[in-house]
C-alpha cells in the first residue's frame, strides 16, 4: 500500500511539470510580457521605460525559455520560465501582479469557496443517489418513465438558466434571500441557501441518469437472483446488494472531486459574487495575471492528481478484490 | 385435507411461461411435474428448451417481461401461483431454495461468505449473533469446507470455484427447505470438482429428505443423481420416467438422439449420431409434434397431429409412435453410417516440434516494481504434431494448456524453449517472419459467441486471413474459396452476407472451423472447440472435424477437459497438471492403463451415462490446483496425491519411459 502511495506520488511529478510547460506556452503564445505590462499599466501610462521597469520589477525581462547570453546552465536556469516554476514546486506562488500576495489570497478565498462546494456536493450526492434508487426500484412504470424524461430535460437546459431564473424568481420576485454577496458567520446560510440549491438542480440531470444506469445494471446480475431467490425483499436487494456494488463504479466519478472542491465554482461564484476560488481564477484569466492563473492551474492539477489517488484507494474500502500490494 | 391429497411436496399442473420481447414467446407450455420428499426429479434438455425458465416460474423469480401464463403450482397443496408476494417471500430460501449455474457471478462479491448465509438464517429462521455464526459454520462444514469458521469471513473471490458452489449450496440450505432447485449446479466446474459437489448435494438431499429438481443438459449427471427424469423439447416434456428404465431403454425419438450422440470409445472413429436442423422457434403454434421436423422415424400425422401421453410400462411419452391406436410401428435401430477408419495410417514426418516450451509471467511488487516472482504458467513441455493424427491436450482449468496453444503459435511470446514448423525455428520471430506459421498453423476457439467479430460479414471473417497471407490470389479466387469453405463445413454460401448473430453456436463453431481453414494449415489447435456446445450440436462438429481431418491429413493439439470427447476422437493424450505434463502416450494406454495417479483422479472423475449412485462419503475434503505463483515443492501433485511420501515431497519426479513412446513423471507410476 505505501510502496503503491509513493510510486504514485513520484508519477506525479513529471505530470506537474507538463502541466507547467503547457500553462507557460499557452499563456505567452497569446501574451507577451509587454501586453502584461500595457495591461496592468493601463493605457494612459504607458512608455517604453514604464513597461520596462515593469517588467524587472516582477523578473519578466529575461528570455522565456532560452537565455543565450548566459553560460552552461545558466542558458536554461537564467530565464522567466525557470525563474516561476521552480518556486511553485515548493508552493510559493510568490504575488500577483498587482502585488498581493497569492498565497494570502488562497487562504482567504478557500473558505467561502468550500462553504458553497461542501454542501452543494454532499447534497447533491444524496439527492441524485435516492433519486436514482426511486426510479430504479420503480422501474418500468410510468414513474421511471418520467422521472427519465425530467432528468434528460434538466440536463438539456444550460446551468445559467437555472441561475438567473433562480436569482429572479427567489431573491427578485419573493425577496427570500439576497440576490448576491457573501456574509461570515450567521449571515452565511442567507447568502449560501441559493447558490447551493441551484448548484444542486443543475447537476440532478446528468446524475441521476447516470447512477441510474449503473442501477439498472446492477440490478440484472445475477447474485442480485440469487439475494431474490432467498426471499428478501426488494427494498433490501436494492439497499443491501445492488447499493454497495454500485458504488464501486459510482466512486470512480465522485471521488476525484472531492479535493477539487477547494477550488470553488468558475460559474456559481461570479454569478453571485462569492469572493471565493473561482472568482479568483476568472478575474485572474480577465486581468491576464499570469502569477495567479498559473498557480490556480498548479492547485487544481496537483488536487487532481490527488483525486485520483483517493479514488484508487476509496475503491479498498468498498470492494473486498482490491488490495494494493 | 388429508396428508396423502398433497404427499407430493410439489405438484406443476399445466404451467406455461410468456415472454414479451417484440412478439409472444411461450418457453414452458403446459408442464406437468411431481416431486416428491426425498426424490431427484431431473429435468433434462438442451440449451433453450425452457428448463430455467421453468426453474424461475416455480420460485416465480421470471425475469422482466416474462409472466407466468397459466397452470398451477402447488407446494404442499398450496397454490403458490396466488400467495401475495410476502407470502412468497417466506417460501422462496424457507421453503423453496434455489441453486444457481455460475458460482463466481451468482455469490454478492462485496459480502463476505457469513454475511450472505446469515442474511438468509435471520430471515428465515430469526437467528442472529452467535447462534448465527454457529449455524452457519455449521452448514459450511456440512458441504466440505474444511476450517469453516475462519473460511466464513472471506469474501467469494477468495474461494475457489468449487468452494463457491459449495457456499451456494450452504446459503440455499440456511433456510432449512424441503424442496432444492438446482439449476445445472456443476456445469461450470471442472470434472473433478464435479463430482465431489455432486456427492454433496446427493448426500445433504438424502439425509435432509428433500425433495430436488435437478436441471441439467449432462446425461452423466442425472446418471448420477436422479430417481426420475423429465426430458424437454422445444418447451414442452416429452417423456417421463424412472430413472434406470430411462437409461435402459429411453422411449422419445429425441432422447434415443441424446444418447446417440454421445462420444464413446466404441464408437471411436464412427461418425457420431447427429440431429437433423434446429430446435423450433418457440414464438409459433405448434400443429403437431415439435420434434417431428428433426424425427427420423417421423410419420405422415406426425407433424399435422399432436401427440398424446401414451403409457409405456409405467413411463410416460408424448410420440405417436407409442399410439395404441395405430398399426405398431417397428421403431427403426439407429442407422450407423459404417465408415470407420481403417488403421492404414502412414507414419509421417513430424509437422510441428514443441521442446520444453516454456512461458513465465513476472509478477511485479514494490516502488520500483521490482520482478519479485514468476508465474510459470506453462513450465516446459514438449510435444510433436504429425500429419493426420490428434494429440490432446487435458487437464483441469488453470493448468496452461490455453497458454500452451497460444504460446506454440506465438500469439504469446515463450520465455523459453523451442517450436519447430517442419523443422524451422519459429520462437523469436516477429511481424513478417510469422507468416509462415500463421499460413500453417491455425486455432478454433471456445466460445464461438465470443471469437467471431460481431460487425463482420461471414464472407469478410473467412476471407481476410486468405488476403492477409495471401494464399488466394486475386479477389474472384478468394470469392470462390469462401463459397467452397462454406460447403466444405455444411452451410450455404448464401450465408456469406450474413453477420455471426444470425447463427446458432453450432454454425459459428463451423465458420471458426472454416475460418481456420481458409488458408489450407497443416495443423489446427482446437482450444475446448465443444465446451460451449450441447451435445447434439457438440456431435455435428466432432464429426466435421474428423471428417476435414480425414480429407486434409491436418493435425490437431485438441485442448480439453472432456475426457469422452479425447477418447472418441484422439490419438495420442498428455495430460498436464500446473504447467508440466505428467503423462503422454498413446490414447489406449493412457485411458485404459493410467500410469499417473492425477490421471487417474481425472478419469474417476468422469461421469458417464450410466446409472449408478452417488458416492456416500462427503468425507473427502477438496484441494483445488495449487497456484503456479508458488507450486507445491517436489512433486506438484503430492498435496492431492493418496500415495505421496517424503521423496515426492522433495523431489520433482523424472521421466520414466515405456514401451510404445509414453512416458509418465512419477516416483510410483502404477504397474499394468
Amino acid at each position: 500500500m505505501w510502496a503503491y502511495l509513493v510510486r504514485r506520488l513520484l508519477y506525479a511529478l513529471p505530470i506537474l511539470m507538463g502541466v507547467n510547460l503547457l500553462t507557460f506556452a499557452l499563456f505567452f503564445v497569446v501574451n507577451t510580457p509587454d501586453d502584461m505590462a500595457r495591461m496592468q499599466l493601463g493605457v494612459k501610462r504607458v512608455t517604453p521605460e514604464a513597461i520596462e521597469r515593469w517588467k524587472v520589477e516582477r523578473g519578466y525581462d529575461k528570455p522565456l525559455f532560452f537565455n543565450e547570453s548566459a553560460e552552461g546552465g545558466g542558458q536554461l536556469t537564467d530565464t522567466v520560465f525557470f525563474d516561476k516554476s521552480l518556486r511553485m514546486f515548493v508552493f510559493d506562488f510568490g504575488a500577483a501582479d498587482d502585488g498581493r500576495d497569492i498565497a494570502r489570497e488562497i487562504q482567504q478565498r478557500m473558505g467561502p469557496s468550500l462553504a458553497i462546494a461542501l454542501p452543494t456536493f454532499v447534497l447533491g450526492l444524496f439527492v441524485t443517489v435516492s433519486f436514482a434508487l426511486m426510479l430504479v426500484f420503480f422501474r418500468a412504470t410510468p414513474l421511471d418513465f418520467w422521472g427519465v424524461v425530467m432528468c434528460v430535460a434538466m440536463m438539456s437546459i444550460s446551468s445559467l438558466f437555472y441561475i438567473i431564473g433562480g436569482q429572479w424568481l427567489i431573491s427578485k420576485v419573493w425577496h427570500l434571500v439576497p440576490i448576491s454577496g457573501y456574509g461570515g458567520g450567521l449571515d452565511a446560510p442567507r447568502f449560501l441557501a441559493l447558490p447551493v440549491v441551484l448548484g444542486v438542480i443543475g447537476g440532478i440531470g446528468s446524475s441521476t441518469r447516470w447512477y441510474r444506469t449503473i442501477f439498472l445494471e446492477e440490478i440484472s446480475r445475477d447474485y442480485v437472483r440469487t439475494a431474490r431467490a432467498k426471499g428478501v425483499s426488494e427494498l433490501t436487494v436494492l439497499f443491501r446488494h445492488v447499493l454497495k456494488n454500485a458504488m464501486i463504479p459510482i466512486l470512480t466519478g465522485v471521488v476525484v472531486v472531492i479535493p477539487l472542491l477547494f477550488m470553488g465554482s468558475l460559474i456559481i461564484e461570479s454569478f453571485f459574487g462569492i469572493p471565493g476560488l473561482g472568482s479568483y481564477t476568472i478575474d485572474a484569466i480577465q486581468a491576464q495575471d499570469f502569477a495567479v492563473v498559473r498557480a490556480m492551474v498548479f492547485i487544481g492539477s496537483v488536487l487532481y492528481i490527488v483525486g485520483l489517488i483517493l479514488t484508487d484507494l476509496s475503491y479498498t474500502l468498498v470492494d473486498p478484490r482490491v488490495r494494493f500490494e | 385435507m388429508t396428508v396423502s391429497e398433497h404427499a407430493e411436496l410439489l405438484s406443476v399442473e399445466a404451467l406455461s411461461v410468456e415472454i414479451d420481447t417484440g412478439q409472444r414467446v411461450r418457453p414452458v407450455d403446459a408442464l406437468n411435474l411431481l416431486i416428491a420428499p426425498g426424490q431427484t426429479v431431473a429435468l433434462l434438455g438442451e440449451s433453450g428448451c425452457g428448463k430455467s425458465m421453468t426453474a424461475l416460474a416455480l420460485m416465480r423469480l421470471l425475469p422482466a417481461g416474462g409472466r407466468i401464463a397459466g397452470g398451477a403450482v402447488r407446494y404442499h397443496g398450496n397454490d403458490v401461483l396466488s400467495l401475495p408476494e410476502a407470502r412468497m417471500r417466506q417460501v422462496r430460501g424457507g421453503g423453496m431454495a434455489m441453486i444457481f449455474q455460475e458460482p463466481s457471478t451468482s455469490l454478492n462479491p462485496v459480502m463476505t461468505v457469513y454475511h450472505q448465509i446469515e442474511e438468509v438464517l435471520s430471515r428465515h429462521r430469526g437467528l442472529s449473533g452467535a447462534l448465527a455464526r454457529a449455524e452457519a459454520t455449521r452448514l459450511l462444514s456440512a458441504v466440505g469446507i474444511p476450517d469453516a469458521e475462519r473460511r466464513l469471513d472471506e469474501y467469494p473471490f477468495q474461494f475457489s470455484g468449487g468452494m463457491k458452489q459449495r457456499a451456494m449450496i450452504a446459503m440455499a440450505l440456511a433456510g432449512n427447505p424441503d424442496l432444492l432447485i438446482a439449476d445445472e449446479p456443476t456445469t461450470a466446474l471442472d470434472v473433478t470438482l464435479q463430482s465431489q459437489v455432486l456427492d454433496v448435494l446427493a448426500e445433504l438431499q438424502r439425509s435432509r429428505r428433500m425433495g430436488m429438481l435437478l436441471i441439467t443438459h449432462d446425461l452423466g449427471v442425472v446418471a448420477r443423481m436422479a430417481h426420475s427424469v423429465a426430458v424437454m423439447y422445444a418447451g414442452e416434456l416429452i417423456e417421463t420416467g424412472a430413472r434406470n428404465a430411462f437409461f435402459g431403454a429411453p422411449l422419445h425419438p429425441y432422447s434415443r438422439k441424446l444418447f446417440a450422440a454421445l462420444p464413446t470409445p466404441a464408437g471411436r472413429l464412427r461418425p457420431l449420431e447427429t440431429l437433423a436442423g434446429m430446435v423450433p422457434r418457440l414464438d409459433q403454434t405448434f400443429a403437431g409434434c415439435r420434434f417431428a421436423p428433426r424425427c427420423p422415424s417421423a410419420m405422415a400425422h406426425c407433424a399435422e397431429r399432436r401427440p398424446a401421453w401414451y403409457d409405456v410400462e409405467g413411463r410416460q411419452v408424448r410420440c405417436h409412435l407409442y399410439d395404441p391406436a395405430l398399426p405398431a410401428q417397428a421403431v427403426p435401430p439407429p442407422q450407423v453410417r459404417d465408415d470407420a477408419l481403417g488403421a492404414t495410417r502412414v507414419a509421417a514426418e513430424p509437422l510441428l516440434e514443441v521442446s520444453d516450451l516454456k512461458v513465465h509471467f513476472p509478477v511485479r511488487k514494490g516502488v520500483l516494481k521490482r520482478i519479485t516472482g514468476q508465474v510459470k504458467a506453462v513450465d516446459g513441455i514438449s510435444l510433436t504434431l504429425t500429419p493426420g493424427k490428434t494429440l490432446a491436450l487435458v487437464g483441469e482449468s488453470g493448468c496452461g494448456k490455453t497458454t500452451a496453444g497460444k504460446a506454440l503459435m506465438q500469439l504469446v511470446r515463450p520465455t523459453a524453449g523451442s517450436v519447430k514448423l517442419s523443422g524451422v525455428e519459429q520462437t523469436g520471430r516477429r511481424g513478417g517472419a510469422l507468416q509462415d506459421l500463421r499460413r500453417q498453423v491455425q486455432m478454433v476457439f471456445q466460445d464461438p459467441f465470443a471469437s467471431l467479430n460481431p460487425r463482420m460479414r461471414i464472407g469478410d471473417i473467412l476471407e481476410e486471413g486468405m488476403a492477409a497471407l495471401k494464399t488466394a490470389g486475386n479477389a474472384q479466387e478468394r470469392s470462390r474459396r469462401v463459397d467452397a469453405l462454406l460447403a466444405r463445413v455444411g452451410l450455404d454460401s448464401a450465408m456469406r452476407d450474413r453477420y455471426p448473430h444470425a447463427f446458432s453456436g453450432g454454425q459459428r463453431q463451423r465458420i471458426a472451423l472454416a475460418r481456420a481453414l481458409a488458408v489450407s494449415p497443416k495443423v489446427i489447435v482446437c482450444d475446448e472447440p465443444t465446451s460451449a456446445l450441447d451435445v447434439s450440436v457438440q456431435a455435428q462438429i466432432l464429426n466435421l472435424m474428423r471428417d476435414v481431418q480425414r480429407s486434409e491429413q491436418l493435425a490437431y493439439l485438441f485442448i480439453t477437459h472432456n475426457i469422452a470427447v479425447v477418447d472418441y476422437l484422439a490419438d495420442e493424450v498428455a495430460v498436464m497438471y500446473l504447467g508440466r505434463i505428467v503423462e503422454q502416450g498413446d490414447r489406449e494406454q493412457v485411458l485404459r492403463q493410467p500410469r499417473h495417479p492425477y490421471t487417474r483422479t481425472l478419469l474417476d472423475a468422469v461421469l458417464s451415462a450410466t446409472p449408478s449412485d452417488a458416492h456416500a462419503a462427503v468425507s473427502q475434503v477438496e484441494i483445488s490446483l495449487p497456484s503456479p505463483l508458488n507450486p507445491p515443492t517436489g512433486c506438484h501433485f503430492h498435496p492431492r496425491c493418496a500415495k505421496a511420501d517424503d521423496r515426492c515431497r522433495s523431489d520433482y519426479p523424472e521421466v520414466t519411459r515405456f514401451d510404445g513412446g509414453g512416458y509418465v513423471r512419477c516416483h510410483y507410476p502404477a504397474v499394468n
